[in-house]
């Protein structure tokens, strides 16, 4: 077929942030889909919360302060979060590698803290239907905050290298977004864990 | 990026003609030779191994299926074993829908939807690459389970406790529970990549009003799987755990219930047949249009139908459970919802007749397994509203009739479009026409051998045949009916070795097809046939629904994109304006290897929950690899 240029496109940039790139729409997508899975393990323990008797099954419920320091520090992490998030729009690399710094020690700390709240969840995987849909709900939000930590650790060494060119900035901001999903999962996730036991 | 650098780039507005596009060529085809083959992130290549490989299993699906007629032909039959035949139908479940069915229809969107939107490669072409490497490593890790007497014996469902470690203490339900895993891992990928080429790389013009029924259709696929299959690796997962870490998930003595299982199988169960019928759909739509002639009456109708369906198969999931002694009123309620899906499917097969009945059709092959779609689906639609109806499904649950129902329903639903997509669609693919002659030989066969096998199911049901029985005493009377549809299974099984024999043929003796030889409106036909490594020398833009139509001469196409690495265009979500020139990634061996790595990682974790440990680093790694930049002009912007 005959091709009749109607348009130049040269002009436009080659990245862009948010709702304009790709990958954040990759991202959407995957917290879509991990958003129902969350929701769908949810379900699950709301069903087995209604079809017995007693609840939580043979145990206590679980300490109340792992999961609540963890909540009070993943929502202080949205400040640093979003000033890295605003200094990757900037392109400010100096302070997009401090912020990222930032935010691996708090996954890192996160990840400890999660240790203890394994420890003290009362209940072991195999005790009840209960201690098994508590693991199988804290070790999937677990699998979370490992992926998104070993993300922003590589995105920090990655922006330490000759490869942190303007292009990576609109990454940053992916991971800054990625970040709230895991911070916003955390949150019902608390309440039904540490707070629906003792209801 | 400084001005100097900007202006010393080569861009396609510098080039024309044959220049074009051997430079465009030399920049987006895929490596040369073996190593460079498990590189390839081209989508068509990658589409084209899906389609082959989903094809495959569909072989092997079926002769499953004749193995299981020759059985049940005569009545005590000792062809083959009870443990042999529990196999054989899981396997014959298992295959066709997890292995076939959905895979074939994201494996055709994968090949054509980059096509049908104008642009030169699908979101993510890694991410595609894994998720073929993961879906063939799925496919090929049950059926070596099967082979080495492993495989699956517990049904396509796998309901506990059947399944559960007390009463199957093989391996045989983990083979299955992680196969889900496989290549439900494969789908969400290619969904993700679905949605965002959609959302993000359309041709500037296409908006959201003038984008062909076939991508609507995937686009609301996607986001059906998007939203079931999480729910399926929630219950293959806890299922795993509870057969190998002693979780109490379906354990009813420690507070499990066993029908959780169901609840969150059929959660995804029934969305998943929408996910297979409503591709079917799409392309019924775009095979019509072009052979009645015109349009398909009612645009809008059509993907507001396939919207509302999308939405309503997510509230259906309890019909399949109403033999539980569910309470009344919630069984009322699936009653209600089930009945409701029927108007939206209504409202399309009116649209479809009205555009037969408008148009001046040609009756070409794929035309005819139109017409026996919706035949046959109209059909199983009507067998679906009976078994909607609580009485009567409690009658013939778990009989032959509902196994007559749903082959009506996914076959005619989605293999009739499928079979005439390929006849469709083969022309753009391999750039040769399939023999008319045998397309029609092999339409009549199909339709014939489909009826005749499976229509007498819905009698054998009504008089009390039940499902999953390897064979039957000469005195229940069935006999006759039995041998009726294993004969229309032979012959059903005979118009799949004319298509195969067709494709063989043709694909060294074919009519050349040209860029478009069927006269249809769609972008894909806009190009070569098969379609450049880059799909188009430049960027099309689109001006109107039937862009081919409105004009057949010449294609308004955007310049400016780079041509000395790979770029596509980025758009926007509703009026597709033009907003970025983005890098598309290059060839990469990593996605293999990350495949491999969790492969490794899945079939271990079957078996010890250290593979957790162990199986961790090297996806890691893999995945590292995968994301670093390699130095190439693409990344380096």
């Amino acid at each position: 077929m005959r091709q009749t240029i109607v348009r130049n496109v040269g002009d436009l940039p080659t990245y862009g942030y948010g709702p304009q790139s790709g990958p954040w729409w990759g991202a959407m997508g995957f917290m879509a889909l991990e958003g129902m899975g969350f929701a769908l393990a949810i379900g699950a323990y709301l069903y087995l919360y209604a079809v017995n008797p007693s609840w939580p099954i043979g145990a206590t419920p679980p300490d109340l302060w792992p999961g609540t320091a963890e909540v009070i520090i993943y929502l202080l992490s949205i400040i640093p979060n979003e000033m890295t998030n605003r200094a990757a729009h900037r392109q400010d690399l100096a302070r997009v590698r401090t912020g990222l710094i930032v935010m691996s020690l708090i996954g890192i700390a996160l990840l400890v803290l999660r240790g203890f709240e394994f420890a003290h969840l009362n209940t072991r995987w195999d005790n009840s239907a209960y201690g098994s849909i508590v693991w199988l709900i804290l070790g999937l939000h677990t699998t979370h905050l490992v992926t998104d930590l070993g993300d922003t650790v590589v995105l920090t060494v990655l922006m330490f290298t000759r490869h942190a060119k303007p292009r990576r900035f609109s990454d940053v901001t992916d991971n800054v977004f990625y970040w709230n999903f895991v911070v916003l999962a955390w949150l019902p996730l608390y309440a039904l864990l540490d707070w629906v036991p003792r209801l | 990026m400084s001005m100097m650098a900007e202006q010393r780039e080569l861009r396609d507005d510098a080039l024309n003609g044959l220049q074009l596009s051997t430079h465009m060529e030399s920049i987006w085809r895929t490596p040369s030779g073996f190593s460079g083959a498990l590189m390839s992130v081209d989508h068509k290549v990658v589409g084209r191994r899906y389609i082959v490989t989903a094809f495959a299993f569909l072989l092997l699906g079926g002769l499953l299926a004749v193995l299981m007629r020759v059985q049940l032909a005569k009545p005590e039959s000792t062809f083959l074993s009870a443990d042999k035949y529990n196999q054989i139908f899981t396997m014959h479940g298992s295959t066709m829908m997890f292995l076939f069915a959905v895979p074939v229809m994201e494996a055709f969107a994968v090949y054509l939807v980059p096509l049908m939107v104008g642009t030169r490669n699908i979101a993510f072409p890694r991410l595609n690459a894994f998720s073929y490497w993961m879906f063939l490593f799925g496919g090929c890790f049950l059926w070596i389970s099967f082979a080495l007497n492993v495989g699956p014996d517990v049904g396509w469902f796998a309901y506990v406790p059947l399944s559960s470690l007390q009463y199957t203490p093989t391996k045989r339900p983990d083979v299955w529970a992680q196969m889900i895993t496989f290549t439900e891992v494969a789908a969400l990928a290619v969904s993700v990549e679905i949605v965002v080429t959609v959302f993000k790389q359309r041709a500037p013009g296409m908006t959201l009003d003038r984008i062909p029924l076939f991508v609507w259709a995937m686009l609301v696929t996607s986001f059906l799987v998007m939203f079931a299959m999480p729910s399926i690796m929630v219950a293959s997962t806890s299922m795993i755990l509870d057969r190998l870490v002693n979780t109490r998930f379906y354990d009813s003595s420690s507070g499990g219930h066993p029908l959780l299982w169901q609840h969150l199988f059929w959660f995804f169960g029934h969305p998943e047949v929408y996910i297979i019928f409503i591709p079917g759909t799409g392309m019924v739509s775009a095979i019509l249009a072009t052979f009645a002639r015109r349009p398909v009456v009612g645009y809008p109708v059509v993907i507001l139908s396939l919207i509302a369906t999308g939405f309503l198969s997510f509230g259906l999931w309890v019909h399949h459970m109403f033999v539980t002694g569910l309470p009344q009123l919630g069984a009322g309620l699936f009653t209600a919802s089930s009945m409701l899906i029927a108007v939206p499917s209504g409202l399309q097969i009116f649209c479809w007749l009205a555009t037969l009945w408008d148009g001046r059709p040609v009756y070409r092959t794929p035309l005819l397994f139109v017409i026996g779609f919706i035949v046959i689906f109209v059909m199983g639609g009507l067998s679906g509203v009976m078994v909607a109806s609580v009485p009567i499904d409690t009658q013939v649950h778990d009989t032959y009739f509902v196994v007559a129902h749903f082959h009506y329903v996914l076959i005619g639903g989605a293999v009739f479009p499928l079979i005439g997509a390929v006849y469709y669609w083969f022309p753009k693919i391999t750039g040769r026409m399939l023999s008319e002659r045998l397309g029609r030989w092999n339409f009549w066969l199909a339709f014939v051998g489909f009826n005749v096998a499976f229509f007498p199911m819905h009698i054998l049901g009504l008089i009390g045949m039940p499902r999953r029985v390897y064979t039957y005493t000469a005195d229940m009377d069935w006999a006759h009916l039995n041998l009726l549809s294993s004969g229309g299974a032979l012959i059903f099984a005979l118009s799949f070795a004319l298509l195969l024999a067709n494709v063989i043929h043709s694909l060294r003796n074919g009519a050349l097809a040209g860029d478009n030889p069927w006269n249809a409106s769609t972008l894909e036909w806009a190009t070569s046939s098969p379609p450049p490594p880059q799909n188009f020398d430049r960027i099309p833009v689109v001006k109107h629904r039937d862009p081919l139509w409105f004009d057949n001469e010449s294609l308004p196409v955007v310049a400016g994109l780079s041509a000395e690495r790979r770029e596509v265009l980025l758009t926007s979500l509703a009026e597709a304006e033009p907003q970025i020139r983005e890098a598309s990634p290059e060839p990469s061996i990593w996605p293999l290897l990350t495949a491999i790595a969790t492969t490794v990682f899945f079939i271990g974790s079957i078996f010890t929950p250290w593979a957790v440990l162990w199986g961790t680093p090297p996806m890691a790694v893999a995945l590292i690899g995968w994301f670093w930049p390699a130095g190439h002009k693409e990344d380096e912007e």
